[in-house]
């Protein structure tokens, strides 16, 4: 009969066999001798037979007859602990031997019976939660009860409830106490109840080393710096300025070889000498220095204005201001002056010798009327300057003419002393003095050109090509009249002397030129051969030929035979005459005004005439220079500034403020706009012409 | 570089001038015509003096920049012209 009876066992597996209680039916025996077979190696024998000796033995009806020797027999029964459903014969891959193979162990468990029940072990982590959160309620109770307890005895009548609060409460407080006693004490350990033993053991404690390493401190620079707003402009613009260079390089690429050759250059000038990054500081200083020195002629130059004037009706005075003289150039006479078109204060001084016999190096210098002691710049030459042109679009370029008929340009911007081109016998140079230079607007091929008059009678125009001059004969002035004359049996017309010529200011092709015989020829750049003009001039050669700067058909003469005379080109006689007592060196209109001119004369003296005031008288007549034996030999009006440069033969420049009447202006009528402008200058003239024409014309 | 030390001498032979001292743009004195104390004085006390007034100019717009400073007072009259490197400072006495 199978059992049916079933009971919960739970067996621990362990080495140790249990004997374990054993149902008293029948079949104990057969399940005994199952299990003996069944055995696997533990055996520990239990009498059987003498716990069957406690109870009187009842014979079943078919029991096994055994006999006393067979009853005697012992039998072996060994328990284990074995689980028989537990399969024997599990086998397991093994990664590390890459076989399978069997487990020795098997568990040995055999669940009869699982019920899941509420209870919790006391020290396991949900009750010491529960706990916590019925702590302090349960303390308190406890607390509480304590108190009543001790107060009062226990009351057996307080209902089960009660009491078993009591007893629960007592548990409680057990429990409480417990738990107190517990968490009192450090946490025991949980040890195995049937086997546990501890075991320790100690390694060897490896001696400790210090090891330490120590490396050399980054290099360090204290850096201070200040960032406003202008360092972070400059920043900017040299990043800007690289880019730039880069775009360059970029497209000059192929020429490498230049590069290299010119930073070879720019390597080898850094190197060089500190001081001489210190130049451009120092010409500036050197003209505060000059400011400083001269103080009162700079205020004066500035703002001073002749208060006199208004009491002297009409005539004014002349102020004299810087004077300009250069150690090496004493014995120089000034030969030529230009003020320069684009830099209103720098002009050039040509420096030479009008003597025959003294004929010697010249110089041409610059001044600024910012440093009167030294000049700009100076180029010492050969022979001596006799006239000179500054270019003006160009300022940098200057055409020279000299006493033996060289004519060179000079550029200011290149550092050497020798002009950049230079006429030579073989390129057709002047065989005599080259009197008068001007630049003329750029050619077709946009080359420069420059006109020059000298007394072997040629006007020669040159032209700037490339690296040379080449020069065309404009026109060969011959001796009036000889040229439509051509018989047999004349000798050939002579060549006339050329020492002076102007261009006309808005006609392009028409000049003048002043011969040294006294007259004045109107020529024009499109006949070679024929004047169109010839006025009798002079008696004796005529030093200056000027157009007005603003009246299209007059200009101005002068000539040693102490005499100015004005001229309309349309006709031949002058229209007015002046007697200035000494031979005229120099005429020249003003800038500002149609009816002024200045004369300087040999005497020492400057005259300054104002038509529009007084029509036969100067307005001013002054000596300039201390000593009279000075000539005075050009002067020039400065195009802005109210003054002018009068020069003399001992190479001195004088600089002189034109007093405010020298300088007047037509007087506005009241509420009336006074029109500005060359239109007013021309009328100005015309009117004055007028008024003399109608004179003639009643005369003739 | 010869033109630099004419015009050195030029000035140095103007009326009234009493010295001149080039300094770099560390303050540091590299040439000099007066004696070594009031150089090292000058020297000090004008850079600080020029780079404030060179802030102040550029401060307002940073497109300006300073050309010269004069400092005048009752006995002379002090120029300084800055210069990217260097700069210069000539003491004149103007009324002399």
């Amino acid at each position: 009969m199978p059992v049916t009876h079933k009971t919960l066992v739970k067996s621990k597996q362990g080495s140790n066999a249990q004997s374990q209680q054993k149902p008293l039916a029948a079949k104990t025996a057969k399940v005994v001798s199952k299990k003996k077979d069944e055995d696997d190696g533990t055996e520990i024998g239990e009498g059987g037979d003498e716990w069957m000796h406690g109870k009187t033995l009842i014979k079943p009806p078919d029991q096994l007859d055994l006999t006393e020797a067979e009853l005697k027999e012992e039998f072996t029964r060994i328990l284990t602990a074995n689980n028989p459903h537990a399969p024997q014969n599990i086998v397991r891959y093994s990664f590390k031997e890459r076989s399978y193979k069997p487990i020795s162990s098997v568990d040995q468990l055999a669940v009869h019976f699982f019920l899941e029940g509420n209870l919790l072990h006391r020290d396991s982590d949900e009750a010491r939660r529960q706990k916590a959160k019925q702590g302090l309620p349960d303390e308190k109770a406890t607390v509480v009860t304590e108190t009543e307890d001790e107060k009062l005895e226990t009351p057996l009548q307080a209902a089960g409830g009660e009491e078993a609060g009591d007893v629960e409460e007592g548990g409680g407080e057990d429990g409480a106490h417990s738990v107190d006693s517990k968490t009192g004490k450090k946490e025991q350990k949980l040890t195995n109840q049937f086997n546990f033993s501890e075991r320790a053991s100690q390694t060897l404690n490896n001696p400790l080393r210090e090891r330490g390493c120590q490396t050399e401190p980054p290099p360090r620079a204290s850096f201070s710096a200040t960032a406003n707003q202008w360092e972070i402009y400059d920043v900017y613009l040299e990043e800007m300025q690289k880019q730039e260079k880069n775009k360059e390089k970029a497209k000059a690429v192929p020429k490498k070889e230049d590069d290299k050759g010119k930073k070879k250059l720019t390597l080898v000038e850094t190197q060089s000498d500190d001081l001489t990054k210190v130049a451009k500081v120092a010409k500036i200083i050197e003209r505060m220095v000059n400011q400083n020195t001269f103080d009162d002629i700079a205020q004066d130059f500035r703002y001073f204005e002749d208060a006199s004037d208004e009491f002297r009706e009409q005539e004014g005075t002349l102020l004299p201001l810087w004077k300009f003289q250069y150690d090496q150039a004493k014995r120089l006479s000034v030969t030529a002056l230009c003020w320069n078109q684009s830099y209103k204060d720098l002009f050039a001084v040509g420096l030479g010798s009008y003597d025959f016999t003294k004929q010697g190096r010249g110089m041409l210098v610059f001044y600024s009327l910012k440093n009167s002691t030294y000049p700009e710049y100076n180029y010492p030459t050969t022979s001596g300057i006799l006239c000179l042109d500054i270019h003006p679009d160009r300022p940098y370029l200057v055409a020279v003419g000299f006493y033996d008929g060289c004519v060179a340009v000079y550029n200011l911007k290149e550092e050497r002393p020798e002009p950049v081109y230079k006429s030579s016998s073989k390129s057709g140079k002047h065989t005599d003095p080259v009197w008068q230079v001007r630049w003329q607007k750029d050619d077709m091929d946009n080359h420069q050109n420059f006109f020059s008059v000298s007394s072997d009678g040629r006007v020669v125009s040159w032209t700037l090509v490339k690296s040379e001059l080449v020069f065309t004969d404009i026109i060969k002035l011959s001796l009036v009249g000889a040229v439509s004359e051509g018989p047999e049996g004349v000798p050939p017309p002579t060549m006339a002397c050329g020492t002076s010529f102007d261009f006309h200011k808005q006609i392009n092709y028409l000049f003048l030129v002043g011969t040294e015989e006294g007259k004045i020829h109107k020529c024009s750049k499109a006949y070679s051969s024929q004047f169109l003009e010839t006025y009798d001039a002079h008696n004796m050669a005529v030093d200056a030929v000027k157009w007005n700067q603003f009246h299209p058909k007059v200009f101005i003469s002068c000539s040693s035979d102490w005499t100015v005379k004005i001229w309309d080109h349309t006709i031949r006689t002058p229209v007015f005459i002046f007697d200035l007592n000494a031979a005229v060196g120099d005429v020249a209109w003003s800038p500002y005004s149609s009816t002024v001119f200045a004369a300087v004369t040999a005497d020492g003296k400057v005259h300054v005439f104002d038509l529009g005031i007084n029509k036969y008288e100067a307005i001013c007549q002054q000596p300039v220079v201390a000593k009279k034996k000075t000539k005075l030999t050009h002067i020039e009006f400065n195009p802005v500034y109210p003054i002018i440069i009068v020069g003399d033969d001992r190479g001195y420049v004088t600089s002189l403020k034109l007093s405010p009447n020298l300088r007047s202006k037509p007087k506005e009528k009241k509420g009336q706009e006074l029109p500005r402008g060359p239109e007013v200058e021309i009328a100005k003239m015309e009117k004055l012409l007028s008024l003399l024409r109608e004179p003639e014309n009643s005369k003739a | 570089m010869a033109e630099v030390e004419e015009t050195l001498k030029r000035i140095q032979s103007q009326k009234g001038v009493q010295g001149i001292i080039i300094v770099n743009a560390e303050g540091i004195p590299i040439k000099t015509t007066l004696d070594n104390s009031s150089t090292v004085q000058y020297a000090g006390l004008i850079h600080q003096s020029v780079m404030k007034a060179r802030s102040t100019v550029r401060d307002i717009d940073p497109q300006n920049d300073l050309t010269f400073l004069r400092i005048r007072s009752k006995k002379n009259e002090i120029m300084i012209a800055p210069d990217k490197d260097y700069f210069l400072i000539v003491i004149q006495n103007p009324s002399d």
